[in-house]
Order: structure tokens, then sequence, then C-alpha cells
């Protein structure tokens, strides 16, 4: 197991879960976010091949309404 | 309507503003609404091409499975991503480009512009003038279009655009006050600024608009757009307020290119004096 914090909540996950994982795990529309990891903007095309560190930081965003 | 004069109707409703060419000079925010189908229905009310949108964190739990990009035709509105609520440079530089992440995966022609709000304190919502500025300067360093969010300060408005921001929007008075356009002097002086050597240069009043009245306004003043959410969302019938907004904006910059009439302290009668039957008391 890992533990990282996963939009500023501490998460425990299987060692060598990758961003994809987490997102369906979580049941994020992977279409419309974004990832970042430790403050730095995961591209999406390594979202299959990065796995989670114990200690990463991790942030998903999406758009919602706003002005 | 001839085809000469739906022509220049046209041109005279669209919004140049950071390389593109938006087919309304509304800007509409697409927060506050009631459900996500009155918001989508005041979008197609107001007319607008280009909507706000703001970036915020995933929810881990009690996800509806809606998500606002469900309810926006992304081949007809540009998204404008904010950085609302941000109080530091840093954060808004951050915030700006993740919504950069979300566009450009879309595709969606927004993609490298920001509505860039770097705010001062919370009660009032004003912008941290010197926050703002740093900002600015670092994303359009970075590649940004930047419509940047100030107060009505000239000075400031002057040095956002030296900065290189591709809009400046002024305030006409706090956010979501609904107290329309409280110095409409600090505007004009505003346009005159930004505009004297660079007529072109879209100056877009973002913030305070309460109802259509003040729109026009905002266009008789001589901006080139406006951008408002609060006073369509909150209004009683949001659908009914959009159609409103979107006239009044036509009213108001139709009404600025044909130039009002200068004011006059007294009266003058606009029927002829010539042929009066009539005779007066004195």
């Amino acid at each position: 197991m890992v533990e990282f914090e996963f939009n500023g909540t501490p998460q425990k996950a299987q060692a060598a879960t990758t961003i994809r994982g987490l997102l369906e795990s979580s049941r994020i529309e992977s279409r419309f976010c974004a990832v970042e990891v430790n403050e730095q903007i995961l591209p999406k095309d390594q979202y299959d091949s990065y796995r989670v560190q114990a200690g990463d930081r991790i942030e998903v965003v999406t758009l919602v309404g706003g002005g | 309507m001839n085809a000469h004069r739906a022509q220049a109707t046209d041109q005279v409703h669209q919004l140049s503003v950071g390389g593109k060419l938006l087919a309304s000079r509304v800007i509409v925010g697409t927060g506050k609404y009631d459900t996500l189908e009155q918001m989508r229905a005041s979008l197609d009310a107001s007319g607008s091409s280009c909507v706000t949108v703001a970036v915020r964190r995933e929810k881990l739990y009690d996800r509806d499975g809606k998500n606002l990009l469900d309810y926006i035709d992304l081949d007809r509105f540009t998204l404008l991503p904010n950085t609302a609520g941000c109080y530091n440079a840093k954060d808004a530089v951050r915030v700006a480009r993740m919504g950069r992440e979300i566009l450009r995966a879309l595709g969606n022609p927004g993609a490298d512009w920001v509505k860039l709000e770097v705010l001062g304190d919370t009660k009032t919502l004003l912008p941290d003038p010197l926050a703002t500025l740093e900002a600015c300067e670092k994303l359009v360093q970075d590649g940004f279009k930047v419509l940047c969010y100030t107060s009505d300060c000239p000075i400031m408005a002057v040095r956002l655009k030296s900065a290189g921001a591709a809009s400046v929007m002024p305030a006409g008075s706090p956010i979501g006050s609904g107290q329309g356009i409280l110095n409409p002097n600090n505007l004009k002086i505003i346009l005159e600024y930004l505009k004297s050597d660079d007529p072109n240069y879209p100056v877009i009043i973002d913030a305070g608009v309460g109802t259509a009245s003040d729109v026009a306004q905002v266009f008789e003043l001589g901006a080139d757009g406006v951008l408002l959410n609060t006073a369509i969302a909150h209004a009683r019938d949001p659908v009914l307020m959009a159609s409103a907004v979107c006239h009044a904006a036509i009213a108001g910059r139709e009404a600025y290119l044909a130039g009002r009439i200068p004011k006059r302290l007294y009266a003058m009668a606009s029927s002829p004096e010539e042929g009066l039957i009539t005779s007066r008391p004195w």
C-alpha cells in the first residue's frame, strides 16, 4: 500500500496504482479533468504510466460553473 | 432587413478579443444557476458565444454524475476559464494552467485564454492590484491570452495593458453586487487611455451588472464587451433576463455608434414654430 494525498484528503492505494486506476476507482471522467502531481501538471498521456508514489500530493480538477 | 443591413449588424455586434472573433459582445458566467438545464437555456437566450467557467477539485464523494461540460455545446461556446478564488499570483498561475490543460484536451478554442482574477479580500472581492499585475506578466510570458479583471482605476488599467493583457476588464461595481456602473467617469477615462492610440483594443466591463439597463450603459459608454453572471443567474426568471441582456447589448452598442445628443439644460421643441395657430399668454 502507498499513502498519499488526493485532493487534500489522505488516501491509501495498492502499490503500483496508476493515475488512470485512481480516476476510475473514484468514478472521475478523465476527459474533463486535469491532474497535478506535487504541483506539476501530469500530461494525459502519462495517466496509464505514472504510478502513485508514497507522499504524492495529487490534485484532480474539473470545470464547474463560475463567473 | 436587407442583406446589407444584416451584414452591418453582424459586424457591429461581434467582439474581437485575444485573436478571436466572438459573435456576441456578451460573455456570460455559468455559476449560481438552480439547475444545469436552466443554465443551458440562459446561455442560449443570452446570444453569447463565450462563457466563463471555474476550475475546482473533483468531488471524490457524492458525485451525481453530472458535469457542467455535458450541458455546454463545445462547438458553439468558447470557454473562458477563470482564476476565481485566487488570492495570490502563484495560485492564479497554477489554476490557469490547469484550466488550459482541460481545454486543450477538449480542443476548445479558449484553451490559451484565462480570465485572470486575483482577489484582495473576501468581503469586497476587489482585485489585489500588485498580485494581479504579477500574475498577468507571468501568464502572458507563458503564452496565455489574459483577459484581466481589475478595478475601475485608469492607472492600473494602463499598467495591465502594458503588461500584455489581451483585454482589460474593469469592474462596474463589486462582483455579484448588482450595483451597476458606479463610476462611469473612470470607465470613460480607461476607455480613452487604452484606446487613444489603439482604438480596437478591447475593454470589457466585468462585474457589478444588475439588470439589462446596466448592460446598455456599458455599451453606450463605448466599452467593447460586458461580462456578467449573477444578474442573469439570480434574476427571478434567468432565461428572460438573459434575453433582456442580449437585447440591451445590441441596443447599447447601436446607440453608442449612433451617437447620443448632447444634454441641454433647457427644452428644445420637436414640432415646428412655423405655422402655429395658437397664441401665447405672454
